[in-house]
């Protein structure tokens, strides 16, 4: 005789330890199975977009920092390249490489967090988490001494950055560069090869890459499935186009592919801080030129660039005057997160935070 | 038949109070014996009882204390941190801190709840996590009772908490706690098998259940002897135990806290409290049973060499804790039926075979046998984890593919984007 049976449905967050911010998640279970997954997100929501419009383009800014608060630097360089395209303002170099160090940092910083929580949902206790989360501090202390803040540090001005960087700040990051290659070793002794790592993330929450293309997904997530697309690569902005870097593809498009991708893009970005450094020079970190209040001439700009989690871009329009018009935000959390249902059905309990994990999102920067 | 005063303890407090002429007494008394006028040995016999049971339950309070503080410390260190050290020496009174905490917290109770269950449930878990203590021997002639079926109750007992586990999750009505309360019945009906198979071999060495006569038959650490029961009995009691990396009944990152997590106050104390207590108990099992329990070179007193090797079996425990994630339900299941049973089975029939040979072993024979189970542990670990073994290798998988260079030639094509 069947058994009689009946599907539980469960809210999950938004205060969850593993939701990663306020995301909710009402599941419907069978027995251990997922079989529905309706997210529902907003409680994060600020209204970034419109603040934007009345605020300058040096006060939005500050804006960008709060969305995606692990990523500060990246989210700055994003709105300024759309900025500097829009009004036509050229960087001086020294500018752009300060720009390009502290973008690379904070990507490792920014993939620090993703894996180091991504073990943390598979249950390993802290230690992974922990262990990172102190080279993290690393880059953090380079970052006060880089711009005085350390999560949202509004480094970068259209033009430039706002200060050249402190002369002890290049001593401790070639002590970080010369350290962080065998802190990511001991990384992988401890996780990679870790035979219930394996088999927890193995084969788990596959996504074909058409799926994920269709789903326009970009980042360590779509890598891990191996396109291919990197817009460092693709659509060089900054100078990526002067420094040469691998980009680590994975094919399996599992929970363990988007895992290890962020372990190898973490070396990569290393090199190019390497690469960097090697082809800096002294001499203004922002034009005279540029003025206090910038009035972009009326037009419209985007600028997608790579960062840690995906596409970001800023698109600005101007009518001329100190605010933009318009400005929306093409947050990759936001995007990436869209697949979340199709990859959880049919998974377990467990592993629907473990996948949740791996996509790396922030909710900063889903809800704005 | 066992007899009361071989347990040391027992003869001390007993011959302290009790005026009798019992010739064991002679001498062993403190302030010379006969506390109590003579025709009272009924009332000495109660008062022996209460005043053992009110020094060990402390006893194994003040340890779950020290091993809070231990576990912490330990885990701080395997973390690359110092771990609790403001209050008190080295930290030492921080779990008083957090138990004086945990008392004086608000007890919620959630009104969706059944309360005498949800009440009960705490209780519930405490007892069985203290029974075990009943039957431990900490060292030579130093132990409550030496009950001739010792094993067969420590068994019973340690699978009567799950009971409290599902009371906890049906009182609370909570949805996180009943996924609790399923997964913990689930491991518990897996793990007792092999549990309790993995103990048969070390019957056969010693031809008892009681866990004097297990230590007085250990003239070799049953885990050289019996690699595999060991082995397995130390799987599935970490599995009974909840401890990572079977920690899915109260899986913090996937159901909060599983069936904890309506509990407050010293409530949820009490939980805290049963399962470090049953943490410690089943570290004494493995003690006794597979390491030889008190036995140990002399000038150390045999007390200390027992809570010596609880203390390194605890720190296993941590460590495994600090180190690996945890397994999902489905393959604890798998890896308990069909991993941990079938060994257990080689290690009975093994062991079976080696007794036919040798069938009461002397201390060379043992050697032989612990030779001969060793290659069997190690062949059959080695030919398990190549079946039942995750098939990962990132390289050879494709996994990875790095080192492709910036030009776009050796990029792989992008596919076209679907759509509009």
């Amino acid at each position: 005789m069947p058994l009689k049976t009946e599907p539980i449905t469960i809210n999950v967050g938004p205060q969850h330890p593993s939701t990663h911010g306020v995301f909710r998640m009402r599941v419907t279970f069978d027995g251990e199975e997922v079989i529905d997954v309706e997210p529902i997100f907003g409680y994060l929501h600020r209204g970034s977009e419109k603040l934007a419009e009345s605020r300058t383009y040096t006060q939005i800014v500050t804006l960008t920092d709060r969305m995606d608060y692990v990523a500060s630097m990246t989210n700055n360089m994003s709105f300024i390249l759309s900025v500097e395209k829009l009004a036509g303002i050229v960087p001086p170099p020294r500018g752009v490489w300060l720009r390009m160090i502290a973008a690379e940092l904070q990507r490792i910083a920014s993939h620090l967090v993703a894996t180091g929580f991504f073990l943390q949902d598979l249950g390993a206790l802290g230690t992974p988490l922990i262990l990172m989360m102190r080279e993290r501090e690393t880059i953090l202390e380079l970052f006060e001494r880089l711009c005085g803040a350390r999560i949202t540090n509004s480094y970068m001005r259209p033009g430039g950055v706002f200060m050249d960087a402190p002369d002890d700040f290049w001593p401790a990051l070639n002590r970080f560069l010369s350290d962080m290659p065998h802190r990511i070793d001991e990384y992988e002794d401890l996780i990679s090869g870790n035979e219930i790592v394996a088999a927890r993330c193995d084969g788990v929450a596959v996504v074909d890459s058409q799926t994920l293309i269709d789903a326009s997904v970009t980042g360590p997530m779509l890598r891990a499935s191996g396109i291919d697309w990197d817009l460092r690569h693709r659509q060089p902005y900054e100078y990526y186009n002067r420094v040469k870097f691998n980009r680590p593809l994975a094919t399996t498009s599992d929970n363990y592919a988007r895992y290890i991708v962020r372990i190898h893009e973490m070396r990569e970005s290393l090199g190019i801080i390497k690469q960097c450094l090697e082809q800096i020079e002294p001499g203004p970190v922002r034009p005279e030129t540029v003025p206090a209040l910038i009035r972009p001439p009326a037009g419209d700009s985007y600028v997608g660039t790579e960062c840690p989690k995906g596409e970001l871009g800023f698109y600005l329009v101007s009518d001329g005057g100190v605010a933009p018009y318009r400005c929306k935000v093409r947050a990759p959390s936001l995007i990436n997160l869209t697949l979340l249902r199709e990859m959880l059905i049919g998974d377990k309990l467990a592993d629907l935070f473990v996948t949740f994990g791996s996509i790396d999102i922030n909710m900063g920067e889903v809800d704005r | 038949m066992p007899d009361p005063f071989d347990s040391i303890l027992y003869k001390y407090v007993y011959c302290t109070l009790s005026s009798t002429d019992d010739v064991a007494c002679v001498g062993s008394g403190l302030f010379g014996g006969g506390l109590l006028p003579g025709g009272l040995e009924w009332l000495a016999y109660v008062l022996t009882a209460v005043t053992i049971v009110a020094v060990l339950i402390n006893a194994i309070l003040g340890g779950v204390l020290m091993m809070i503080w231990g576990e912490r410390r330990l885990l701080g260190r395997f973390q690359g941190r110092t771990g609790p050290n403001r209050w008190g020496p080295f930290g030492l009174l921080t779990p008083v801190a957090d138990a004086v905490k945990t008392m004086f917290k608000e007890d919620v109770m959630p009104t969706v709840s059944d309360r005498l269950v949800f009440t009960a449930a705490p209780i519930l878990m405490l007892f069985p996590a203290l029974l075990i203590y009943a039957v431990l021997p900490f060292g030579a002639g130093t132990w409550l009772a030496d009950i001739n079926v010792a094993l067969l109750f420590i068994i019973a007992i340690g699978g009567a908490n799950v009971l409290a586990i599902v009371a906890a999750a049906l009182g609370s009505g909570n949805r996180y706690a009943m996924f609790s309360a399923m997964r913990a019945v689930a491991m518990l009906i897996s793990y007792e098998i092999p549990l309790v198979i993995s103990l048969i071999g070390v019957l056969m060495l010693s031809g008892s259940l009681s866990l004097v006569a297990i230590v007085n038959a250990q003239t070799l650490p049953f885990f050289i002897v019996q690699p595999l029961g060991f082995f397995v009995f130390l799987v599935a009691s970490m599995a009974e135990l909840n401890r990572t990396p079977f920690d899915v009944a109260e899986a913090e990152s996937e159901i909060v806290a599983g069936y904890m997590t309506d509990y407050s106050s010293m409530k949820f104390g009490l939980f805290f409290l049963s399962e470090f207590a049953a943490t410690i108990a089943t570290s004494g099992v493995i003690t006794a049973v597979f390491l030889g329990g008190w036995h140990g070179f002399d000038p150390i007193p045999s007390q200390i060499w027992f809570i010596g090797k609880m203390v390194a079996v605890l720190a296993v425990i941590v460590w495994i804790r600090a180190s690996w994630p945890r397994l999902r339900i489905d393959q604890i299941m798998n890896f308990a039926w069909k991993a941990l049973f079938e060994l257990t089975l080689i290690n009975l029939v093994v062991s079976g075979i080696l007794l036919l040979i040798w069938p009461s072993p002397s201390t060379p024979e043992l050697w032989y046998m612990a030779g001969v189970n060793w290659v069997v542990f190690l062949a059959s670990i080695y030919i398990f984890g190549k079946v039942l073994g995750p098939k990962h290798d990132p390289v050879a998988a494709g996994n990875i593919q790095s080192g492709i260079t910036l030009s776009d030639s050796d990029a792989p094509a992008i596919p076209a984007g679907g759509g509009d």
